[in-house]
């Protein structure tokens, strides 16, 4: 049997305004090398400077993984040559990184947890882009010099499960600090994945191989699965020395294989060294409060929405795990809105009407208007059943919550007088079957209140119904 | 030639009418090679550029093939300074491909002579600076120095230069050799042109994260020949010299005992050390300073039938073999294996070299030194590499440890070669570095006429 051991390399792209060591914009969504200057260019004569809003987010993801941080950090030269590097080296930190010895706790559904070592966060500067077509080759240097940290954690995973919930985790957490944009699809939150097996019981890490950059939870899952694979088929057929040795290898969805991205005879030598053109980072008192007074975090609201709220563990972990549902579900409370009910109409109604890509973020309904909503299901204004109708009508036009409760005529009823009437109105209409309840046959209750529902088109308040129909008849 | 102080001087009127006349003099002096090729940007007093300085618009291309079409979109902090007080770039000056050699013979313009003697090298690496200063073609120059190429061209050709203490000056714009070593300073007539020029560029500049984030005090308005000073003499290291620098260093001491300073005799490090450290580092840094010039943005490109080869065939053809074997030199020490044995350990013997300078200006304000072993040699006295990286024993240890130093002309030898030692300062004393210089210059006469 086979132990899977598993670390993960995530470079999150920070959401600064400009890039690491220069002033240039880091949105490379415009035309191709337009936002360039000389040192991004790696124009002769032209030097770095320091962007310090990098050191201040980088300090706050240190804070909130619990890890080291380091006031004084310094930067490295890693040489390697490729057309979207323009220096031909990246600036990076091996030697002092910003944060150290950090930690992570993954959620199990069980409520269960388990602690993921984080081994460093070190600041780095993003390459360029090739772009491929046909017989030439094209640089874009929009991107290069954007904001990188790389977040190393120690290999601590055991299977493709816990390499998600590892990488949910993560991507709340710097969605939470507000440190990047951390778009998986778009490259602002990259993962690379490194993965050995050994005998189980067997202390011993043996030969790690990486897979880089695949773009979906999806694809880290099955990249896993097959790579495990490969590397246990090598260990039976006893060819594990000769096949499995450290080397960078791509995941192909198609084929769904890995496969080598350069020999072993070329295994590349970074020949790192202090970054002469720039002095040591130093994190100064100001940047050091300011940066570790970071926003509430996914655990500690989870546990907060649980002793607030008297929410169920689950539902709170729903609510909390993505920044966005945590905050539109706040608007909710802020609403007014019962907790209970918000979650409820946030996570299976509203979530289950959110198609073509729509998000939270674009949704048509919003969450005061949402909150709204769950405000009149929560004073019996309308029953859950005529809310699901204005949701529906809201989800396609433009209006307000009660304006369309009007509109449809939902109000429930909930006078009693009113109510009473329709209750005699039917027990008058069915003699025998009022004859057959007080006889013990308590299960015509649900005829009873169903053939009120219908006489009043379903604006009565069915619980006040209920309450009537039984005191009638006791 | 009329002096930097006298040039400030003159009306725009009396400037245009000088640099067609200096325009003149360069054509009829081409033999010397000082310059590349000369261009006025604007008015003011033309000052030669060193061809590794960015000028906006000018090709600028550190005297390499791989270099070869490249125009600077940017000025140098430095060009940016000059033009605000009044001076403007005039000609850029020939120098060894990227500033790695001591002789101006590698650079892809071909050589430049020394105007003291046409078949002796000029120094180097900023050797057309020098070249053009002591020719009379131009009145002042921009050099820069990371293991002597300010101080021993200005030597070999008998005029004044001088590398600021490391940070002083911005590097903006410096196209890099070692980035922790490279200082660019001015290389003049005398001892204050210098200091007036040096005040011209010096400054904390944000776009340079190594620039020192100090005031920096003016120094040519406070210039003072007659204060006593505690002078620090080597006569042990002095040993290595040659029987003219032996000498110079001797008339020196005399005339610094009679200007009334107080000698002391101190002794400094083996400077063997000061070369295995210097080149480990400088080679480093150079080999990544370098590996952008790869033929994909800018510059000299081989196509070949892939990247790989494009990237071989272009840094082969572009580069020459001084700046190939400095390239492979500083990969080898950087390279897995060999790292702590060569990077690190020279950065151990740079952290002594920095402290035992430190010690002893505990107890003095300057150190008189060589600069170069010998006066200018000929063309080819230098065979093997390693004697020419023998020749820079007594220049690098000042880049090492970052210190303000000037070299400056005390005595001519019997063939008429000039014979310059070289004052080192504390970090950022350059006040006392010029009056210390201003005091010996006095005891000599200034520039040595051709
Ligand atoms: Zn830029």
């Amino acid at each position: 049997m086979f132990e899977v051991v598993i670390g993960l390399e995530v470079h999150v792209q920070l959401n600064t305004k400009t890039k690491l060591f220069c002033s240039c914009p880091t949105s490379f969504n415009h035309t191709q090398n337009s936002n360039t200057c000389p040192t991004c260019l790696a124009l002769p004569g032209a030097l770095p400077v320091l962007n310090r809003e990098v050191l201040h987010k980088a300090t706050m993801f240190g804070t909130a993984i619990d890890a080291t941080i380091n006031r004084t950090s310094f930067f490295d030269r890693k040489s390697y040559f490729y057309p979207d590097s323009p220096s031909a080296y990246q600036i990076t930190q091996l030697y002092t990184p910003v944060v150290e010895h950090g930690k992570l706790e993954i959620d199990f559904d069980d409520g269960t947890q388990k602690t993921i070592r984080i081994n460093r966060a070190h600041i780095e500067a993003d390459a360029g882009k090739n772009i491929h077509e046909g017989d030439i080759s094209k640089v874009d240097l929009n991107r290069a010099g954007t904001p990188l940290l790389e977040i190393v954690s120690e290999p601590d995973m055991r299977n493709e499960d816990e390499v998600v919930r590892y990488l949910k985790k993560l991507h709340s957490i710097v969605r939470y600090l507000d440190i990047s944009d951390a778009n998986m699809q778009e490259g602002s939150f990259r993962v690379d994945v490194n993965v050995s097996i050994r005998p189980k019981g067997d202390e011993k890490l043996y030969t790690r191989v990486e897979i880089k950059n695949i773009n979906s939870f999806r694809f880290i899952q099955q990249a896993i699965e097959v790579e495990v694979e490969r590397q246990i088929d090598a260990w039976e057929d006893g060819v594990y020395e000769q096949e499995i040795f450290q080397e960078t290898r791509l995941f192909d969805q198609l084929k769904q294989e890995t496969r080598s991205m350069r020999g072993k005879e070329e295994a590349a030598d970074y020949r790192y060294f202090p970054e002469p053109d720039l002095l040591k980072a130093v994190i100064d008192d100001e940047m050091f409060d300011s940066a570790s007074d970071i926003p509430e975090l996914p655990d500690a609201k989870r546990e907060r929405f649980i002793s607030e709220y008297g929410m169920s563990a689950y539902n709170a972990s729903v609510i909390t795990a993505n920044l966005e549902m945590a905050k539109y579900f706040e608007k909710m409370i802020d609403e007014g809105a019962s907790a209970k009910n918000s979650v409820t109409w946030l996570s299976v109604e509203l979530q289950g009407r959110l198609k073509n890509s729509l998000t939270l973020e674009t949704s048509p309904v919003d969450a005061a208007t949402l909150g709204t909503l769950v405000k009149r299901i929560d004073d019996k204004t309308i029953s859950g059943k005529a809310a699901k109708d204005v949701l529906d009508y809201l989800m396609q036009n433009d209006s307000d919550v009660d304006s369309v409760i009007d509109k449809l005529g939902l109000k429930q009823v909930s006078d009693t007088g009113a109510i009473e009437k329709m209750v005699d109105e039917i027990l008058d209409a069915n003699p025998d079957k009022v004859q057959q309840y007080r006889a013990g046959k308590e299960k015509l209750l649900g005829f009873f209140v169903g053939q009120v529902m219908k006489a009043s088109k379903g604006s009565a308040n069915p619980q006040a119904v209920n309450e009537v129909i039984k005191s009638k008849l006791a | 030639m009329i002096t930097l102080k006298e040039a400030l001087t003159l009306s725009s009127d009396e400037l245009e009418a000088f640099k067609n006349e200096l325009r003149k003099k360069i054509e009829e002096n081409s033999e010397i090679n000082a310059y590349i090729d000369v261009k006025s940007v604007g008015e003011g007093v033309p000052i030669a550029i060193k061809d590794n300085i960015q000028v906006k618009d000018w090709a600028v291309t550190s005297a390499s093939k791989i270099l070869q079409g490249y125009i600077a979109p940017y000025n140098a902090t430095v060009i940016e300074k000059l033009k605000s007080a009044g001076l403007t770039p005039f000609g850029r000056t020939n120098m060894d491909e990227f500033a790695m050699g001591s002789t101006t013979q590698s650079s892809c313009y071909g050589k430049t002579l020394n105007p003291c003697n046409k078949d002796c090298v000029p120094g180097g690496s900023s050797g057309g600076s020098a070249a053009a200063v002591a020719a009379g073609l131009a009145i002042a120059a921009l050099g820069s120095d990371t293991g002597g190429s300010i101080r021993q061209p200005a030597a070999f050709c008998g005029i004044v230069g001088m590398k600021p203490t490391y940070g002083r000056v911005s590097r903006y714009g410096l196209g890099a050799y070692a980035s922790s070593l490279d200082q660019i300073g001015p290389m003049t007539q005398n001892v204050e042109d210098a200091a007036i020029l040096y005040d011209i560029i010096s400054g904390y500049d944000t776009k340079d994260s190594t620039s020192a984030d100090i005031k920096t005090e003016s120094v040519a308005d406070k210039l003072n020949a007659s204060r006593k000073l505690n002078i620090a003499v080597l006569p042990k290291y002095v040993q290595n010299a040659s029987d003219d620098i032996k000498k110079a260093y001797a008339k020196a001491i005399e005339a610094l005992k009679s200007a009334g300073h107080n000698i002391i005799e101190k002794d400094l490090m083996d400077p063997k050390y000061d070369i295995s450290a210097y080149y480990i580092t400088a080679t480093a840094e150079a080999t990544t300073n370098l590996a952008r010039y790869d033929g994909i943005r800018y510059g000299h490109r081989v196509e070949g039938s892939n990247l790989q080869e494009t990237y071989i065939k272009s840094r082969s053809e572009g580069f020459g073999d001084e700046v190939k074997r400095r390239i492979m030199l500083g990969n080898f020490v950087l390279s897995s294996g060999y790292y702590d044995a060569y990077y690190v350990k020279a950065q151990k013997v740079r952290h002594l070299i920095k402290d035992e300078y430190e010690a002893v200006f505990k107890e003095v304000d300057l150190i008189l030194s060589p600069i170069a072993p010998s006066v200018a040699p000929k063309f080819g006295e230098l065979k093997k590499p390693m004697d020419m990286y023998l020749s820079d024993i007594y220049s690098i240890s000042v880049n090492l440890a970052g210190l303000p130093a000037i070299s400056l002309p005390v005595d001519k030898n019997a063939e008429g070669m000039p014979v310059g030692l070289q004052l080192i300062a504390k970090a950022f004393d350059e006040q006392t570095l010029f009056d210390g210089a201003l005091s010996l210059e006095k005891e000599f006469c200034t520039i040595l006429p051709i």
